[in-house]
C-alpha cells in the first residue's frame, strides 16, 4: 500500500456507534470491578510519590511535587486505557472472538467497526479522567476552575492512544508481540513525557524527540495546564498538536486495519 | 423477475493467486442452491463475495439486481449469514447476542424483543435465554448462530457448513428449519461437505474444484448425468476387471473397491454373478458423492 492508501479518507457511517453501545455493554456487565483500577491507582501513586518521594524532592519549579505528579497521573491513565483497550482489547475481539467478522456481516463496515473501537476506547480514557478529576480535586491537588476541562479533552487524547493501540494491533503478528511497543514506547513515555520530573532537565535532543514523537508529553501538558489554571498559547498549541496527529493516526488505523481484514 | 445472484465472469485474486477462476451462476429467487467441492475449491471465497464482506477482483456479482461493490450496505440488511466457524459474542448471554445484533441492523428495541422471543421459539432455545453463550453445546451454538442469522427477517440465507460436528439429531433439526424457511420464500445458498445434506436440500447445485465450476444442475440431474442411477459396488479383484473389460463395461476403481456404473443394473449383476461367479456385490442408487468423487477425487482412473 502506498503513502495515499495509508492516508485513504474512511467512509465512517453513524452506524459505528453500534459497535461502541457494544463494548459498553461489555464494560456495565462488569461495571464495579471497571471502575476500580482508576479509582485506586492514582491514590497508591499519590501516597508512594507525592507523599513519600515527596518528602525527599519538596517541589519542582516551585510547585509541591505531589500538585506536579497529580495531573501527570490523570495523563497516564488516559494513555493507558486507550491504548490497552485498542491493542490488547480489539486484538482479542478481532482475532479469538471474531466480533468484527460477526458484525461486518450485517449493514456495517470494517471502518464502522474500527471507527466504534476508537470511539469506545476513547470512551474509557473520558471515564478515568471523571473519576481522577474529583478524586485528585478531594485532596486539594488540583484548580478547580478549568479542571473540569480535562474530562473532555481526555476523550480526544483517548482517541490518539486509541488509534496508536490499533495500528499496533493491525500490524501485530500476535497478540505477544504487542509486548514491543508496550516495552519500547509506552513504558518510556510513562517516564519521559515530563510525567515524574520536568522534561527540561533532559538534554536538548531528548527534549525535541520528546515533544515530536511522545504524544503522552502534549497531553501531559494539556493537562497540567488545566489543573494548574493557566491558560496559555502553550495549551493551545498541545491542544491542536493532539487533535491534528490523533486524526491523522485514525486514519492511518483503519486503513491499516483495512488491509489486515479485506481480502 | 430479478434473480436472487447473478455472477458473471467472477474472479478473485489473493495478491497473485487465483482462487476463484471466471464462473458464472444464478440462482433464483426461493430457490435453495448448494456449492461442493473439497476444501480450497473457492466455496468459501465465493460465499465471502455474496456477502459483500470480499471484495470481487474481476467480473460482475449482483444481488436482488444491486451491485455488490456499490450497495454492500443496502444487501447485508436483507441477507442472513451463518459462517463456518461459530461467532458468537463470548461476552453476552443467548438473549443478548440477539439483541446486540439486532441493533446492527437498526431493528427498534420492541421490535427485537418479539422477533427474539420467536427465533428462541423456532430454534428451541428459549430455555436457554439467559445463558452465557459458552455454555451452551455445539448443536445449541449451532441453532443460535442460525437465529441470529434470522434476525432481520433477511430474504437470502447463507450458510457455511452448517451442521458441520453436528450430532444427526442436531444435524435433522437444522434441515427442517431449512425447509420450513424455504416454504416462507427465503432463498439458501449452502456450502457442504455432507453431500446427502446438499442432495436432500438442494433445489440446484454447482460443484466447484480450483476455483472453477465444474458443472451445475440439480442433484437428480447432476448424478444422472456423471453416473447414471445405480452403481454396482465389488470387491477390487483381478479376476472381476478381467471379467468387466469383457463386457467392456464402465467401471472405476476406489482403493479396494470397484464401482461400476450402469442404467440396467439387473442385467450387469446377473452378468457378474453368472459369468464370472463372483458373489460379493451390491447394487445401490448412484449419490452425489459418488458425483463429487468422480469430479474430484484424486484417484486411479481406468
Amino acid at each position: 500500500m502506498n503513502i495515499q492508501g495509508y492516508l485513504k479518507i474512511p467512509s465512517i457511517s453513524i452506524r459505528a456507534f453500534k459497535v461502541w453501545q457494544r463494548n459498553r455493554d461489555v464494560f456495565m456487565k462488569d461495571i464495579k470491578l471497571n471502575f476500580l483500577p482508576p479509582l485506586l491507582e492514582p491514590m497508591l501513586y499519590l501516597i508512594a510519590l507525592g507523599f513519600g518521594l515527596g518528602k525527599f524532592v519538596e517541589s519542582i519549579n516551585g510547585v509541591p511535587y505531589v500538585v506536579f505528579i497529580a495531573p501527570a497521573l490523570i495523563a497516564v491513565s488516559v494513555m493507558y486505557a486507550s491504548f490497552f483497550e485498542c491493542s490488547y482489547g480489539s486484538y482479542v475481539r478481532m482475532y479469538y472472538q471474531k466480533i468484527f467478522d460477526a458484525i461486518v456481516a450485517t449493514p456495517l463496515t470494517i471502518d464502522d467497526v474500527i471507527a466504534g473501537e476508537l470511539l469506545w476506547g476513547a470512551t474509557r480514557s473520558m471515564i478515568n479522567a471523571s473519576i481522577m478529576v474529583p478524586v485528585i480535586g478531594i485532596f486539594g491537588l488540583i484548580d478547580l476552575k478549568y479542571s473540569l476541562l480535562i474530562i473532555p479533552f481526555a476523550f480526544f487524547g483517548g482517541l490518539l492512544f486509541a488509534a496508536i493501540g490499533m495500528c499496533f494491533a493491525a500490524v501485530t503478528p500476535n497478540i505477544m508481540s504487542i509486548n514491543y511497543p508496550v516495552l519500547l514506547f509506552i513504558t518510556p513515555m510513562f517516564l519521559f513525557s515530563g510525567t515524574f520530573f520536568p522534561i527540561d532537565v533532559l538534554p536538548l535532543p531528548v527534549q525535541y524527540f520528546a515533544t515530536a514523537f511522545l504524544p503522552l508529553t502534549h497531553i501531559v501538558n494539556v493537562i497540567r495546564s488545566l489543573a494548574f489554571g493557566v491558560i496559555d498559547s502553550s495549551l493551545l498549541f498541545g491542544i491542536i498538536w493532539v487533535l491534528i496527529v490523533g486524526s491523522i493516526l485514525i486514519v492511518i488505523s483503519i486503513n491499516l486495519m483495512k488491509r489486515r481484514l479485506v481480502v | 423477475m430479478v434473480s436472487a445472484v447473478i455472477a458473471k465472469d467472477l474472479h478473485k485474486y489473493f495478491k497473485d493467486q487465483l482462487a476463484v477462476k471466471n464462473i458464472s451462476f444464478s440462482i433464483e429467487e426461493g430457490e435453495t442452491f448448494g456449492f461442493l467441492g473439497p476444501n480450497g475449491a473457492g466455496k468459501t471465497t465465493t460465499m465471502r463475495m455474496i456477502q459483500c464482506v470480499s471484495p470481487i477482483s474481476r467480473g460482475k456479482l449482483e444481488i436482488m439486481g444491486m451491485d455488490t461493490t456499490k450497495y454492500h450496505r443496502e444487501i447485508k440488511s436483507f441477507m442472513g449469514v451463518v459462517p463456518q466457524e461459530n461467532n458468537l459474542d463470548g461476552d453476552f448471554t443467548v438473549y443478548e447476542n440477539l439483541l446486540v445484533y439486532s441493533r446492527y441492523f437498526d431493528i427498534p428495541r420492541g421490535e427485537a424483543d418479539k422477533r427474539i422471543d420467536e427465533l428462541l421459539d423456532f430454534v428451541h432455545l428459549l430455555e436457554k435465554r439467559d445463558v452465557m453463550t459458552e455454555s451452551l453445546s455445539g448443536g445449541m451454538k449451532r441453532r443460535l448462530v442460525l437465529a441470529r442469522a434470522l434476525i432481520n427477517r433477511p430474504r437470502i440465507l447463507i450458510l457455511d457448513e452448517p451442521t458441520v460436528g453436528l450430532d444427526p439429531q442436531a444435524r435433522h433439526m437444522i434441515w427442517e428449519k431449512l425447509r420450513s424457511l424455504k416454504r416462507q420464500g427465503v432463498t439458501i445458498v449452502i456450502t457442504s461437505h455432507y453431500l446427502d445434506e446438499v442432495e436432500k436440500l438442494c433445489d440446484r447445485l454447482v460443484v466447484m474444484d480450483y476455483g472453477k465450476i465444474l458443472v451445475q444442475g440439480t442433484p437428480g440431474g447432476v448424478i444422472e448425468r456423471f453416473i447414471g442411477s445405480n452403481i454396482i459396488e465389488a470387491e477390487n479383484d483381478p479376476a472381476i476387471l478381467e471379467c468387466l473389460k469383457q463386457k467392456d463395461a464402465s467401471y472405476e476403481i476406489m482403493g479396494d473397491i470397484v464401482h461400476i456404473y450402469a442404467a440396467n443394473t439387473a442385467e450387469i449383476s446377473e452378468y457378474l454373478l453368472m459369468e464370472c461367479s463372483f458373489p460379493k456385490i451390491t447394487a445401490r442408487p448412484a449419490t452425489l458423492e459418488d458425483v463429487f468423487l468422480k469430479l474430484t477425487g484424486r484417484r486411479l482412473r481406468e
